[in-house]
């Protein structure tokens, strides 16, 4: 809380951790598989002994997977009763780097994140984190959505949505509306923009609104300067809490985030605006060092499936959009209700390439705070 | 207090008291508590603060000298000051009207549990409960236009605990007044005001320099409170660090980080060194 001890106290776990390390090597060796060195299911003997190998190893950690986001709570749930396998979920709120950080300063402890489900900037910065590994629907995502040997794989995404509380607001048809004095202290980002992914990509969509391109973000903070002088910007991190006491009543957010307001404020909308359509994914990757190397490569088998109760229907389900949808929808085995549930996107989606977001998030570092203060 | 166990000595058994004593092994849980958890954290950000990995490399403590950076420095200070100043004054009044009262009353009591928990109450749920209270779009008391203004939006969350810290920590200090010192003043002809100038503000002034440095680094410190009230300008230096450490768009650097921790060790040893100057003084009274 609020002491510098905070701090330290997080640096002393990570070396008490690394003390501990010494003792807890996992073995990773079930049926005589080493498991960590596989990169299908199908080079270790099949999908039986891969389940075998992981229900052995008894326990997966994941790391920053919020219940409420893309359904996360459920997915959990419903693999760790599917393979009685026990899931610890360490910081659920926590950021991709925080997801990156807890890899090095647990490595080679029994306590480190097992898998990993990062931003595109923190995916490629730390491929030399992660084991190749090449699911069994590998085939099923699309190529640009994949690095080529399987170090990380997008996994389900959305696009960039303006969500609002449609009985105080009426309807919005553009980004430009949000100028209107009746926004009065009520737009929001899900975080600071030089930190969180997902206001980055909220900045990078009215930037596309307002004109701007995926190469220079200005126009975006421009526009949040002239929010901010209306009085109109809320400098808030928008959560479903703020959502519900009504602090932050236009939240800009990842569509499928912004969906989950509506069990709080029951005439809550989401809208994406037709001439910005900025889609993003999330990516999984499998830690190298992985405590538990089969129960990771379970878990990616899992949210990969394409069953009823696989992981791309279920996170579809929460919102999300599957990364192998298209194929899903080909084959039939997509989950037909939710995927109508889905808000409605017209004109062409565009998607930040690696640089483009790094380019950004410089520009961001020494402009943003000047054009909100 | 060392003092006490000089004091102590002569009391030994005198059968025991050629012999080596096994006494110090009681500290043993302490040190190692204090050793991990204080010492070495402290060392390792005062050396991730000026290496780079690979050995010695001062090129970290530069960003101290950023101007962002600076204003940030700046802006903590400034908060802390603020909300330690004020947060003394109002909580050495109550202090003083709560010492002035029955010692055993349901006053006293009331006031010093009150105290006890909201000089605790601090984080997400102080900030939400401020902004649920008093916020532009949702206060139900009213909409307070300024609130998200530096440094006095904030500043009125912090003095929320301040008040009640500056009552636990000032209160024993304005009990420990003798009557006799006022009634002495009294019969030399002093008047009220001669008293508090010359005897009991003299008294008090060390105790209460101290408990307000006590304030200014609890506040500097600080960290939840701040960032669930506004999370989009890094105003302080402990969300500075923060965004040094979890930016997941590229910008992390824990470097930066420990050489931003490192500013703050060095301002909270400044602070704590007065505090320990100032508490020697107030002990030698108030025993």
């Amino acid at each position: 809380m609020r002491s510098t001890r905070r701090y330290a106290a997080l640096l002393s776990v990570a070396v008490v951790a690394m003390v501990l390390a010494g003792c807890s090597k996992g073995s990773g060796s079930a049926n005589g598989v080493d498991w960590s060195t596989m990169t299908s299911a199908a080079q270790g003997g099949g999908m039986s002994k891969l389940i075998a190998a992981a229900k052995a190893e008894g326990t997966l950690n994941v790391i920053a997977l919020p219940p409420t986001w893309a359904n996360y709570g459920n997915i959990i749930k419903t693999f760790s009763q599917k393979y009685g396998i026990k899931v610890n979920s360490a910081n659920p709120n926590g950021s991709s780097q925080d997801e990156v950080d807890a890899v090095k300063q647990q490595a080679g402890t029994k306590a480190a994140p097992d898998v990993l489900d990062v931003g595109q900037s923190v995916a490629l910065a730390n491929t030399a984190l992660m084991a190749p590994y090449k699911v069994a629907t590998w085939s099923n995502i699309p190529d640009s959505q994949k690095e080529s040997t399987g170090l990380w794989y997008e996994d389900y995404g959305g696009f960039m949505a303006i969500g609002y509380d449609s009985a105080k607001f009426g309807t919005i048809t553009a980004v430009s509306d949000l100028m209107d004095p009746k926004f009065k202290n009520a737009v929001a980002l899900n975080g600071n923009p030089t930190q969180a992914n997902a206001a980055l990509n909220g900045v990078m969509m009215v930037n596309l609104a307002q004109g701007g391109s995926l190469d220079d973000i200005s126009k975006g903070v421009d526009f949040f300067h002239q929010l901010k002088q209306a009085g109109n910007f809320v400098p808030v991190q928008a959560t479903s809490a703020t959502v519900k006491a009504g602090t932050t009543p236009v939240v800009i957010d990842w569509d499928y985030l912004n969906a989950t307001h509506g069990s709080d404020v029951s005439t809550w909308k989401v809208f994406v605006p037709d001439n910005a359509v900025l889609g993003g994914y999330y990516n999984q990757a499998i830690n190298k060092q992985a405590p538990h190397p089969a129960a990771a490569r379970l878990w990616e088998e899992y949210l990969y499936s394409q069953a009823a109760n696989g992981g791309q229907n279920l996170w579809l389900v929460g919102g999300a959009r599957p990364v192998e949808q298209q194929a899903m929808t080909s084959n039939g085995s997509i989950n037909q209700v939710a995927a109508a549930k889905l808000p409605t996107v017209s004109g062409t989606p565009v998607f930040m390439s690696g640089e483009q977001s790094t380019n950004a998030s410089t520009y961001l570092a020494s402009n943003w705070a000047k054009a909100i203060s | 207090m060392a003092t006490q166990g000089i004091a102590a000595e002569p009391a030994r058994p005198a059968g025991r008291a050629g012999r080596r004593s096994f006494a110090w092994v009681g500290t043993l849980p302490f040190f190692a508590y204090v050793g991990l958890l204080l010492i070495l954290p402290t060392a390792i950000v005062v050396w991730g603060g000026i290496s780079n990995g690979h050995g010695l490399d001062l090129g970290n403590l530069k960003i101290l000298w950023d101007a962002n950076v600076r204003t940030s420095f700046l802006h903590s200070v400034e908060l802390s000051s603020i909300t330690a100043l004020v947060g003394a004054v109002l909580g050495a009044i109550l202090a003083y009207a709560v010492a002035s009262g029955n010692p055993d009353g349901l006053i006293r009591r009331t006031f010093l549990a009150g105290g006890g928990v909201l000089a605790q109450f601090g984080g997400v749920t102080l900030a939400f409960a401020f902004t649920a209270a008093i916020g532009p779009t949702s206060g139900f008391l009213f909409h307070a236009s300024w609130f998200y203004k530096f440094p006095i939006g904030i500043g009125l969350i912090y003095i929320y605990f301040q008040v009640p810290l500056m009552l636990l920590v000032f209160l024993p200090a304005i009990v420990g007044m003798k009557r006799e010192w006022r009634e002495a003043t009294e019969s030399l002809g002093g008047s009220t005001w001669d008293y508090w100038r010359l005897v009991g503000g003299r008294l008090l002034l060390p105790a209460f320099l101290g408990a307000t440095l006590l304030l200014f680094a609890n506040a500097l410190a600080a960290y939840a409170t701040i960032q669930a009230w506004e999370n989009q300008i890094p105003y302080v230096v402990p969300q500075m660090i923060s965004n040094s450490i979890t930016s997941e768009v590229g910008l992390a650097s824990t470097n930066a980080a420990q050489a931003l921790a490192l500013g703050m060790v060095v301002l909270v040893a400044i602070v704590m060194t007065l505090y320990v100057l100032l508490q020697r003084r107030t002990s030698r009274w108030l025993q």
